[in-house]
């Protein structure tokens, strides 16, 4: 139990690769909080992926003590969220369980698109922010632009910004200062009945489901039987601890703490992100608002290569699930590729993390076809239903109208690539609601619809503007618009797991673009093969892969004969790599890289 | 070896009996070459010569009694062997085994002055025919094939070939870098001049582990052909060589009738062969049961191992019934003639189904005429193809 003046909870808000990590391994390190042996590179993003790819998908925490400089030792509690847009849900919850947050914008950089968008949302949440100026060491650092820029475009004074390189540690000593002195101390009342927030929850094979808590008002102790007051459900403590990062058990947490606990709670699922956690026995009065639980927005098929991996990928998903809420799948057949499943994600990085660690942690093949928001589809009798699948589109006879989910983008990127950035927004049927400078960047906001956002758009954006565009968006409305389903054809069959919705303008454009793509992803056949596609019975584009030429080996001789026996079979079991539809072959790959737009 | 897998006993006969004999050297490596050559400081050629003699007896003891067809002394570059070796084996050879009235002798060589100056003496020895790398007719792909001799030297060494054996033939490799239609075109038509009754003709293949093989996953060795132009090579090499009277016998083999290799007949006939020296690869059937032989390919690993034990085969594997159809299949319709659809039957204990066969008729690629199996020409030339949908 910490007195409440000598606590500071707080958050770090940056764009991606502006040096959050870093800062938080120096800030760690510096305050030996982990010995330095145990110490390596991005401490608090623990997944295998994560540090493949750099980015932080799970929110994390620390607790770091820090003697300052008044001779006080404070109890500093770091919470580190994800930068990603995917996540956006997960930071803001995150948010309102700590009072400040660090803003870190790199100093050679200066204000990109993330930025602002999480800095919204620690202003939302009610933070007190300390602007901070990462990589000043970098000879392109420009801290009086970058303080400038800041005062322009967030409206925050900056001009005590900290300076500092993460990297190397200079300025670090002013950060952990200026937590203690510019950052406020949580409020709380320690004989008030316990009231407790759930911040996350996640599954650990050793512990089950661990849930991290931050106490507004009384005191948890372990052992003591609580309630949750969402769910109604009762759970003895078993565990009480602190991360600093790793797990230190503790007996109990006073108001301003954040922990984590442990109880026999069964599966994520059972916990509610915001929910409020009082005693079983003399609970608290009013819970706190709470959070709408996060919807999936992108939707896609997996399927697992090899039909005998269904029971496999069914226990993955369910195992995968357990431990991630956002994530939703149900069974799904397709006449093509047989059994599987359609998941739901919060967006492409989520889908490719959860796709990725189907893949490699459980050693699975699979095939993702195309994804696809939700749909509203308004019937003529009055009912709306979601259509997640296009494959499931039913007849249009039904149909009154198709409502899309619309996003308002915010994009920032230097000058020179504006116009190329904005032709692609309106390419992809954006509408520009604001343009603005600052400095030499611009900033432009789009309406656009978030399927046509959802694929690709992002690696197009960087390309165009040589990976200086930044982007971030939020989900706006439902609106309608001219929708129709696209189906593909291949050899005269249609392929459902090929299918799309798009919008009639541009449904020749993206019919040529998937047929020609095609046409180089599927490897020739002894025969020639035609691609259409195809809006009901009417083909918009069509090619035709014509038959292989030569496929032979040149010399086999009497030492031969073994090798290409094997070579013979190995090929065989290559085939197992493909679906076969109809008489036609198509490489797994093929669902994901024929939607790959290069315009 | 002993043993019984169990499958109907076919008759080998039908395929024939040769003898293949490796030698490992080289004078350099060529960098699109993956065959078990190397290039040595030194050879005790004395010691090549008791290790083959030695393995010549233990397969002899194995087969018994039977005619032997062919002897072919493959490489690397046999034509560096000492006379007196290549001499001393085939002695041995028809100490072990009867042989047929013509038995058909080959012996690879490379198209340098050396090896020239040896080729009466390998005659001599019993040497009838002999199967020459000329590999291009312009020094300029001479040089980036990292060939050692010139287009002349070749010429002439090809030109003693002929006046010293009953039988010759060459090889050229073509598909090469930049090489366009009309350049094979007009090459392939001076190769047909100089051609005897004979002519291997290979698409160049890149094959991993080689230099070639490195520079290609590197993305170097620009200007390959494209599947299509490799094609069109293909068909105007079938051309030409039909109108001059060379047609094709094989995937790769061209010849005027009767003149075909015996030897190499064998493999793709699926008759049993013994394979002796490092990396050589057998099969022979023995009590029934067909049996797949290997040695070991490093040559000093080979020579040791014969001299210590008295054999260089490495644990023999007994081919099941499907092995032996799969192989049949491979080999079998890389001819023109095609295979014998009972005999595969009769190896594997089954009948292809006609699902399997009906749809690559239907496409023109496979025939069907009488109890023969064939490819069309069409289908030999995706053949890697058919025989997936095959097996
Ligand atoms: N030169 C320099 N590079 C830095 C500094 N801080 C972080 N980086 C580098 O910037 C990249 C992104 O940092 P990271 O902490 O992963 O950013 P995050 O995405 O915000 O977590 C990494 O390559 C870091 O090594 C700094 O102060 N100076
Ligand atoms: C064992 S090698 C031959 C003999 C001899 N050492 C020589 O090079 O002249 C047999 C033939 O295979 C062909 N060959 C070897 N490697 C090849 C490749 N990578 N692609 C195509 N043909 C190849 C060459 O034509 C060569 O003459
Ligand atoms: S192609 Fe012939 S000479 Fe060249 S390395 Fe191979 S075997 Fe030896
Ligand atoms: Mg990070």
């Amino acid at each position: 139990m910490t007195q409440l003046d000598l606590i500071r909870n707080f958050s770090i808000v940056a764009h991606i690769d502006h040096g959050k990590s870093t800062l938080a391994d120096r800030l760690i390190q510096m305050t030996g909080t982990v010995a330095a042996r145990d110490m390596k590179a991005q401490m608090l993003d623990s997944m295998d992926i994560e540090r493949e790819r750099g980015i932080t998908i799970k929110a994390n925490t620390v607790r770091i003590e820090y003697p300052a400089k008044d001779g006080n030792t404070y109890i500093l509690n770091l919470i580190d969220t994800p930068g990603h847009v995917d996540f956006a849900y997960e930071v803001s919850r995150s948010m309102r369980a700590v009072e400040g947050s660090l803003l870190v914008v790199d100093a050679s950089q200066g204000v990109e698109a993330q930025t602002l968008a999480n800095v919204y949302q620690a202003l939302d949440a009610g933070h007190e922010i300390v602007p901070v100026l990462n990589k000043i060491d970098l000879p392109a650092a420009e801290p009086d632009r970058v303080r400038q820029q800041i005062e322009d475009v967030i409206g925050l004074d900056a001009s005590d910004a900290v300076l500092i390189s993460a990297k190397s540690g200079l300025g670090i000593p002013d950060v952990l200062e200026a937590i203690v002195t510019r950052l406020p101390a949580p409020t709380g009342d320690r004989d008030a009945p316990l009231k407790a927030m759930l911040v996350d929850s996640w599954y650990d094979a050793y512990l089950g489901v661990v849930v991290m808590v931050r106490v507004m008002d009384g005191v948890m102790r372990k052992g003591d039987r609580v309630r949750m007051m969402q769910t109604n459900a009762v759970y003895g403590i078993d565990k009480l601890a602190v991360l600093k990062p790793q797990m230190v058990d503790i007996d109990e947490l006073g108001p301003g703490e954040i922990g984590i606990l442990t109880g026999s709670i069964k599966q994520v699922r059972d916990t509610r992100v915001g929910d409020t956690i009082t005693h079983e026995r003399r609970g608290c009065a009013e819970a706190l608002p709470g959070f709408k639980p996060a919807q999936p927005v992108v939707f896609c098929g997996l399927f697992p290569v090899d039909a005998a991996d269904f029971e496999p990928l069914r226990e993955a998903i369910e195992k995968l699930s357990l431990n991630d809420a956002s994530f939703s799948s149900e069974m799904e057949t397709s006449a093509a590729l047989g059994f599987g499943f359609r998941c739901g994600f919060l967006g492409l990085l989520h889908l490719e993390v959860i796709r990725d660690r189907l893949e490699r942690e459980y050693d699975l093949d699979l095939i993702t076809t195309a994804p696809s928001v939700v749909f509203h589809l308004h019937m003529k009798d009055g009912e709306v239903r979601d259509l997640h699948n296009p494959a499931d589109m039913p007849d249009l006879t039904y149909i009154d109208h198709i409502d899309e989910p619309r996003i308002k983008a915010t994009i920032m990127v230097p000058d020179e690539y504006l116009g190329d950035v904005l032709k692609l927004c309106q390419e992809r049927r954006g509408i520009q609601q604001d343009l603005s400078y600052v400095g030499n960047r611009a900033m432009a906001v789009y309406d656009l619809p978030l399927a046509e956002v959802v694929f690709d758009f992002y690696d197009r954006l960087k390309s165009i503007s040589k990976g200086y565009a930044s982007f971030d968006y939020v989900i706006s409305e439902y609106r309608e618009d001219h929708l129709v389903k696209m189906s593909i054809l291949v050899n005269d069959e249609p392929v459902d797991a090929l299918s799309m919705m798009v919008h009639r303008d541009r449904a020749d454009l993206r019919g040529r673009a998937m047929v020609e793509k095609l046409k180089d992803l599927i490897p020739r056949h002894m025969f020639k093969i035609p691609i259409q596609a195809a809006i009901g019975g009417r083909v918009i584009a069509r090619e035709t892969l014509s038959a292989m030429r030569k496929d032979v080996t040149a010399k086999c001789y009497g030492g031969d004969a073994s090798r290409k026996k094997k070579l013979l079979e190995k090929q065989k079991a290559g085939k197992k790599k493909m679906r076969q539809f109809g008489k036609v072959e198509i490489p797994q790959e093929a669902f994901i890289a024929a939607l790959k737009m290069d315009g | 070896m002993t043993g019984n897998v169990g499958a109907p006993v076919e008759d080998w006969q039908q395929g024939g009996f040769g003898l293949y004999i490796h030698w490992p050297f080289c004078q350099s490596k060529c960098p699109y070459c993956d065959f078990n050559s190397h290039v040595a400081a030194t050879i005790d050629q004395a010691r090549w010569k008791r290790a083959y003699l030695t393995e010549i007896d233990r397969i002899g003891a194995l087969t018994q009694d039977r005619v032997l067809n062919t002897v072919f002394f493959g490489g690397g570059t046999p034509s560096l062997m000492d006379p007196d070796v290549v001499a001393a084996v085939l002695d041995r050879v028809r100490a072990t085994w009867p042989m047929v009235n013509d038995p058909e002798i080959t012996l690879e060589a490379n198209p340098g002055s050396v090896e020239a100056g040896r080729f009466r003496a390998f005659r001599g020895a019993g040497v009838n025919r002999v199967s020459m790398g000329v590999q291009a007719l312009n020094d300029a792909d001479l040089r980036s094939l990292g060939r050692l001799h010139s287009v002349a030297e070749a010429r002439a060494a090809f030109d003693v070939a002929r006046t010293t054996f009953d039988r010759v033939s060459f090889d050229l490799i073509y598909g090469r870098q930049d090489q366009t239609a009309t350049d094979w075109t007009a090459e392939l038509r001076r190769a047909l001049t100089m051609a005897v009754d004979h002519l291997s003709l290979y698409q160049l293949t890149i094959e991993p582990g080689t230099a070639f093989g490195d520079r290609f996953a590197k993305g170097g060795l620009r200007g390959l052909p494209s599947e299509d132009l490799a094609a069109d090579l293909y068909e105007i090499t079938q051309d030409l060589c039909g109108q001059a009277g060379l047609p094709a016998y094989e995937v790769s083999n061209h010849a005027t009738a009767g003149s075909e290799s015996r030897h190499n007949l064998i493999y793709w006939r699926a008759g049993d062969y013994a394979g002796i020296g490092p990396g050589a690869h057998g099969r022979l059937t023995l009590d029934g049961t067909r049996w797949a032989t290997e040695c070991p390919k490093p040559p000093g690993a080979w020579l040791n191992v014969v001299e210590r034990t008295g054999s260089g085969d490495l644990v023999p594997t007994a081919l099941t019934g499907e092995d032996r159809g799969h192989e049949y299949l491979l080999m079998g319709l890389r001819l023109t003639e095609g295979l014998s659809l009972s005999r595969l039957s009769c190896m594997s204990g089954k009948a292809l189904p006609s699902e399997k066969l009906h749809p690559l008729t239907e496409l023109g690629l496979i025939q069907v005429d009488g109890d023969a199996l064939r490819t069309t020409p069409a289908g030999r030339m995706v053949l890697n193809g058919v025989l997936r949908a095959l097996v």
